[in-house]
């Protein structure tokens, strides 16, 4: 069992466990979308972390180099982060209209069914 | 944050070699690091640092909103074209072999144009969000720090 | 070309149409272009259907064979779900033109591109083969949902789509994390390939914890018991044609994901090793009964229809719960019946909200008079959500028994029956409030909808009767789609 070689995990799991923390904890709908936006970033560092192969070199082709290490996870992982990106870019938009028309954006204190309407005029 | 003269010759310096880096990443993407969405994203910031220095206004004559609009999807239509291509010219979509004799340009002429699509939809993107949320402060009665402030 | 080269044209025509649509101006344009590119879709699926039973069809994008490239891999256990998508999507967009005109007014270029991402998202969802392609795909038509919901007419909806935003992006990442974690150990990311490879590590603990992050990422997507808490708020306050489509679709698409990576990936003899019959009998049987028993109390038809389709997945769930070849079949093909039903009772919802701009349910006192025609086709539906027998939903009960009773599950049967009176009574008081009671005073009167409204409503509760009679379509591909999944069979 190697403990202290497995650090990268250590790290996935803190960040991961910060992360939910925030989102289930925290009220502030602004702090839920970092919370969301720590844990997707663990789950990133998990998958890249993995791809390094030890004694691997940068996956460039070239003459003399027998082991590279994985790209596939940098790729996959770009495609998740630019999904992380329009959630949080459609969090905010939501945080920003909710700030807007109910006034505050804690999120136990507002109530999804009162009734009111909110006219198009606002659009 | 016009007034400050250090952050204005900074930014002058700064926002065509954030651009032209920009570019560099965009176009060694399909043998170095880099590729369509982080040079999209580096373009949209020297933007938005012109922006923040000179104001939302000075931003949106340089690019119109609705230019930012039809760049998006006009950046995700080059992609699905390039896709089309290959089905138009015999193989399965998003095969790039058909484009040209050699297979190895092939690829690399298929990868290239796909990644500009996507750096062009990525960099106007990017841009819009910043400019829908930043008119919106405007809009709401609450001003910018006045000038002057430091 | 073949039918497998216009395979995944049931996907890329709506993603394509979908930047385009963005752009058009005006009403009629959007419309226009959305119901060309899910009419091809449609076509596209109903022609693959026939040959995916018999054979699994599989395309390979960029030409690069599979595991090395991404391929769309279609047999009879995800062929039925494709065509039920754009189906319902064909059906729903001439329904959408008048809905979406008084609800959504303005911006409808976007709206409409908004649309045809979802739809096409969760075609991609169905028709791939590749873990990874399965999270990008359920990203964007979670993304473009999110949106939709805001859209709503009142201001519940903007904290309804964050909510939903906040719970979907949490099951979703969950899914990547499990996913990740099998590509650790066996290197690949192809369905059929992971299927191979997994057998040799089966017995560590990153595989077991892989498949717990994905059934847990799976079921807040699915709205199982008790992670359904975002889809009430979601389904009631979204545009009344965005909650006809996704109460129709989008749940649905999660079973099917979850049933491939369960049977298809880790294989039944894993599953069995894990607690996945104790995890799914038991959260379907609570889901049906505190589901059933919280839409009773529901003050509008919208939030009661929603409560009603988390009791529906626990009906799923159940049936999936029993490793057999008739609990999958009833899985599967209710499934299939449940999108019809619930569709035509969403729609008539919509029909009211249109005409009264309320749907709560003391407001339809008198519509049986006033509205005919829509509150027969709410009670047509209603028959086929309880069961009675010649309606779809009396063959998908009929095989969950079948299942139950052939496992010795004497609880399920009672928990079925039980939550088959519950849904007479919490859809009874619509049509209570419908035919007996007099209209309220001072109401002016109520004119029946359109043809716009009536015929997409008519053609999906005449569906429901069709395929209550003739099995052969649902039942036929769902008993293959078990066999396909189990592994058994020719």
């Amino acid at each position: 069992m190697d403990l202290l070689g497995h650090y990268n995990y250590y790290v996935v799991v803190i960040l991961m466990m910060i992360g939910l923390y925030a989102v289930i904890a925290r009220g502030n709908m602004v702090k839920k979308i970092m919370g969301l936006n720590l844990f997707q970033t663990a789950g990133f560092i998990l998958f890249i972390s993995a791809g390094k192969i030890i004694g691997g070199s940068t996956p460039i082709y070239r003459e003399g180099v027998e082991l590279y290490s994985n790209p596939l996870p940098h790729v996959l992982i770009l495609t998740a982060i630019v999904v992380g990106i329009a959630t949080t870019a459609v969090g905010l938009a939501l945080a920003l209209r909710i700030r807007e028309t109910y006034g505050s954006i804690e999120d136990e204190e507002l109530v999804e069914d009162d009734g009111e309407d909110w006219s198009f005029g606002d659009r | 944050m016009r007034e400050n003269g250090i952050l204005r010759i900074v930014t002058r310096l700064l926002i065509p070699l954030i651009m032209l880096f920009a570019l560099y990443i965009q176009f060694h993407g399909e043998y170095s690091p880099g590729g369509g969405f982080q040079a999209g994203v580096m373009f949209a910031a020297a933007w938005i640092l012109f922006v923040l220095i000179y104001g939302l206004e000075a931003g949106l004559a340089v690019i119109p909103e609705r230019v930012m609009f039809v760049l998006s999807a006009s950046g995700a239509l080059l992609y699905a074209a390039i896709g089309l291509l290959g089905v138009v010219l015999g193989g399965n979509f998003l095969d790039y072999a058909p484009l040209m004799e050699d297979s190895q340009s092939a690829q690399q002429a298929g990868i290239i144009l796909v990644e500009l699509g996507v750096g062009v939809t990525v960099a106007s993107v990017v841009m819009l969000i910043f400019s829908l949320f930043a008119r919106r402060r405007g809009e709401q009665g609450e001003s910018w720090p006045a000038e002057g402030d430091d | 070309m073949s039918i497998v080269d216009w395979m995944p044209f049931s996907v890329l025509l709506p993603l394509i149409a979908a930047p385009v649509c963005a752009l058009l101006p005006g009403r009629m344009l959007p419309w226009l272009l959305t119901l060309i590119a899910v009419l091809a879709s449609a076509v596209i699926s109903a022609l693959v259907l026939p040959q995916a039973v018999q054979a699994p069809l599989s395309y390979h994008f960029g030409n690069w064979p599979p595991p090395i490239g991404i391929e769309y891999r279609v047999d009879a256990v995800n062929g039925l779900l494709a065509l039920l998508i754009s189906m319902m999507a064909l059906v729903i967009v001439p329904w959408m033109r008048q809905s979406v005109n008084q609800e959504v007014p303005q911006r409808q270029g976007p709206f409409y591109a908004l649309f045809l991402l979802a739809m096409s998202g969760l075609m991609g969802i169905t028709l791939t083969g590749d873990a990874f392609n399965v999270f990008v795909f359920l990203e964007i038509s979670s993304l473009s949902t999110y949106a939709l919901v805001a859209h709503g007419t009142r201001r519940g909806a903007l904290l309804s789509a964050f909510r939903y935003l906040i719970m979907g992006t949490l099951g979703a990442t969950f899914y990547l994390i499990g996913v990740g974690l099998l590509y650790i150990m066996t290197g690949t990311l192809n369905m059929a390939d992971m299927a191979e490879r997994i057998p040799e590590v089966a017995d560590t603990r990153a595989v077991r914890a892989a498949f717990v992050f994905i059934m847990v990422g799976l079921g807040l997507k699915l709205a199982l018991f008790p992670l359904h808490r975002w889809l009430p708020g979601a389904y009631s306050n979204a545009p009344s044609a965005i909650t006809v489509f996704l109460a129709a679709t989008a749940t649905k698409v999660a079973v099917y994901v979850m049933l491939r990576m369960v049977f298809s990936v880790f294989g039944v003899e894993f599953a069995l090793s894990m607690p996945y019959e104790e995890f799914f009998l038991v959260l379907g049987g609570i889901g049906i009964l505190y589901a059933s028993v919280q839409a009773i109390g529901q003050r509008t038809a919208k939030r009661m229809l929603a409560y009603s389709s988390v009791a529906q997945i626990g009906y799923i769930a159940l049936a999936v719960g029993f490793v057999s070849i008739d609990g999958l079949t009833a899985g599967l093909v209710h499934l299939f019946n449940h999108a019809l039903m619930k569709g035509a009772l969403f729609m008539a919802v919509g029909a009211v909200v249109y005409r009264l701009g309320s749907n709560r349910i003391e407001d339809f006192a008198g519509l049986g008079r006033e509205m005919p025609w829509t509150m027969l086709g709410f009670t047509l539906a209603t028959l086929s959500m309880i069961g009675v027998p010649l309606t779809a939903g009396f063959i998908s009960k009929w095989v969950l028994l079948q299942a139950a009773i052939a496992d010795g599950h004497w609880i399920v049967v009672g928990v079925v029956a039980v939550g088959s009176m519950l849904a007479v009574v919490y859809l009874g008081r619509i049509i209570e409030a419908a035919y007996l009671r007099p209209a309220p005073e001072g109401r002016a009167p109520v004119r029946e909808v359109g043809l716009w409204f009536q015929l997409p409503m008519w053609v999906l509760v005449l569906a429901n009767f069709w395929f209550g009679i003739d099995t052969s379509l649902t039942l036929g591909t769902a008993t293959r789609g078990a066999e396909v999944l189990l592994g058994v069979g020719p």
